[in-house]
């Protein structure tokens, strides 16, 4: 499929970010493609994990931070005064660095976000429970611990928890934000895998310093750098004939 | 690196060198020492407080065994000493104090972490440090000449007008509006706990790793439900231990409680009643004690205290331990 075929999900227009007076993403332009995984890929420091907090405004936590320009999500810009951030983020859902399991069972875990919107019986919350943490690969290993600490489980568990968690809200879009960067080989593996099943369903945008990784998950490949968006393509010509100069030294390792 | 050849120079090297770790060896043990010596003092002092006080107390539980605990006759003309009502009033106005306290606190502490603009944080988060560091005489002495009238006139006849004919509540705001008593104890002590339990919240709070409420935030949860449901639980032992150490301070209590709650032996019908509590008998009677019994059933009181204390904190600690235990940790 080419680019000009598939819908843009969240298409960013003319996007400023600022941390107070540092000026950390200079006029971003991209859109993000519905059902495909973007990756965004670039030095530390360059923005992308700035960008990709842009999508559900998690910025809006800490003070003196602001953006400006628009985020078109399903043709409505997020950063408008009036959007409720609650209910962008139950439509935005994101997956951070570390495993981040809340400190509750991991029924309670998945349940949480879901009884923010949905009032669920005690059956179909069951069934969503078991949907989602079948979604994310972990049911047959979670499902005769459910009552337990979401803490007892593994890294890699607890990883594929939270990506549990934030589909179990049926957001449309999914950020991970260097999701297996805490894990070991084969727990990042198992994600890996899970980024291809679930990109059926969702729209993904993820952050990763592994560009093996990039490579190995996306559909389409964003290299930044210093706070701009140096090129962005499918991943195939990304990693095999990047057009700009800048974007094939990081990808072949001469620079970063 | 060169080739080490074994010279007479490096044996006196080696020798040195056993000799420093030797020494070493000897610091260390010494080290080890005083630091034991120092964390078993602890608890040789606290033995010897306690035989003390058993000592002390030993005329009055000959006398009145542990029917003391529950009796209300408290007269020192007629040498017949119960310490109901002292230690009903202890327990009472700590209760008040936290029941106020604690909530009162947990905003304080979400709004100091979660909601205030930062600049804001700092100033305020000073403040209420400095309010724990105000003596106690001072919350008595303004709790006595300025809280108790204003509150007698202008809360008091309101509450008991409101809550007339109410179940439960109806008798616990009954009688004359006197500013002094029960209830006037346990708000004083409430203001004072707060600092204490308000700032151990805050910094627990503070800790809370911001990724974990990222999360939180980014499944769409509101700053309560945050709060509520993941930063508390997260916090818990925290938040408790700043509860028992505000619980300590308010059992404890002795100079502003014996100012407001009136030092009254006899029973209680509402919360505006004037009463006494174990710190207040204690701080009322001590100089005027002459006889044995006397001395002996206020130092008795004083175990007691230290009993309850002793009690609430091994209590608070497996109520703590049985939470860690069904969490699954």
């Amino acid at each position: 499929m080419t680019a000009e075929t598939t819908k843009a999900k969240l298409a960013v227009k003319n996007l400023n970010f600022y941390y107070g007076n540092f000026h950390a993403l200079k006029n971003i332009n991209l859109n993000i493609r519905e059902g495909k995984v973007t990756a965004f890929i670039g030095p530390s420091g360059c923005g992308k994990s700035t960008l990709l907090r842009t999508f559900n405004r998690m910025y809006e936590l800490y003070p003196k931070l602001r953006a400006e320009g628009e985020i078109l999500l399903n043709g409505n810009n997020i950063l408008d005064r009036g959007v409720d951030l609650n209910m962008l983020r139950a439509k935005v859902g994101m997956v951070f660095q570390k495993p981040t399991p809340f400190p509750m069972s991991i029924y309670d875990n998945i349940a949480f976000g879901v009884k923010l919107y949905e009032s669920l019986s005690k059956s179909e919350m069951d069934d969503r429970v078991e949907w989602a943490l079948s979604k994310a690969a972990l049911w047959n290993e979670a499902k005769d611990k459910l009552r337990q600490s979401g803490l007892g489980l593994s890294g890699g568990q607890q990883q594929r928890l939270c990506i549990a968690r934030a589909i179990a809200v049926k957001p449309e879009v999914l950020l991970l934000d260097e999701p297996t960067s805490a894990l070991d080989p084969i727990s990042t593996a198992h994600i890996e895998e899970l980024v291809h099943e679930l990109k059926r369903d969702y729209t993904i945008a993820i952050v990763t310093h592994n560009m093996q990784q990039a490579a190995r998950v996306s559909d389409y490949t964003a290299y930044m750098y210093l706070g701009e968006l140096v090129e962005v393509g499918e991943t195939d010509t990304i990693f095999t004939t990047p057009t700009k100069k800048a974007t094939e030294d990081y990808i072949t390792g001469k620079f970063g | 690196m060169a080739p080490v050849v074994v010279t007479p120079a490096s044996e006196t090297l080696m020798n040195s060198q056993e000799k420093r770790l030797h020494k070493q060896a000897m610091q260390d043990r010494i080290f080890r020492g005083t630091t034991r010596f120092f964390a078993f003092f602890v608890l040789a002092l606290l033995a010897g407080i306690l035989i003390s006080l058993l000592i002390g107390a030993w005329p009055a539980i000959q006398q009145f065994g542990l029917g003391f605990v529950v009796g209300t006759e408290w007269n020192p003309v007629t040498g017949q000493f119960g310490g109901w009502n002292s230690i009903r009033g202890t327990l009472l106005s700590s209760f008040i104090a936290l029941l106020i306290g604690v909530p009162v606190s947990f905003g304080i502490a979400i709004f100091l972490t979660e909601l205030s603009p930062v600049w804001l944080r700092r100033p305020l988060g000073i403040a209420i440090e400095l309010l724990a560091g105000v003596p106690s005489i001072i919350y008595g002495m303004w709790g006595l000449f300025v809280f108790a009238p204003w509150f007698a006139d202008n809360v008091q006849p309101w509450l008991t007008e409101h809550s007339a004919g109410l179940p439960i509540i109806g008798g616990l705001f009954d009688g004359p509006p006197m500013g002094i008593g029960m209830l006037t104890a346990g708000l004083i002590l409430s203001v004072m706990v707060i600092p204490y339990i308000s700032s151990v919240m805050r910094d627990v709070f503070e800790v809370v790793p911001p990724m974990l409420k990222e999360s939180a935030y980014g499944l769409g949860g509101t700053t309560w439900e945050v709060v509520w449901r993941v930063v508390l639980p997260y916090t818990r032992s925290g938040v408790m231990g700043g509860v028992m150490l505000g619980l300590g301070r308010a059992l404890g209590e002795t100079m502003a409680i014996t100012f407001v709650i009136g030092n009254a032996q006899q029973p209680i019908h509402s919360l505006f009643d004037p009463s006494t509590s174990i710190s207040a008998t204690l701080a009322n009677e001590f100089t005027e004690a002459t006889t044995a019994l006397h001395t002996g059933s206020l130092i008795y009181l004083g175990l007691l205290l230290f009993f309850i204390t002793f009690v609430v904190l091994t209590l608070s600690k497996l109520m703590l331990l049985r939470m860690q235990r069904a969490e699954g940790h």
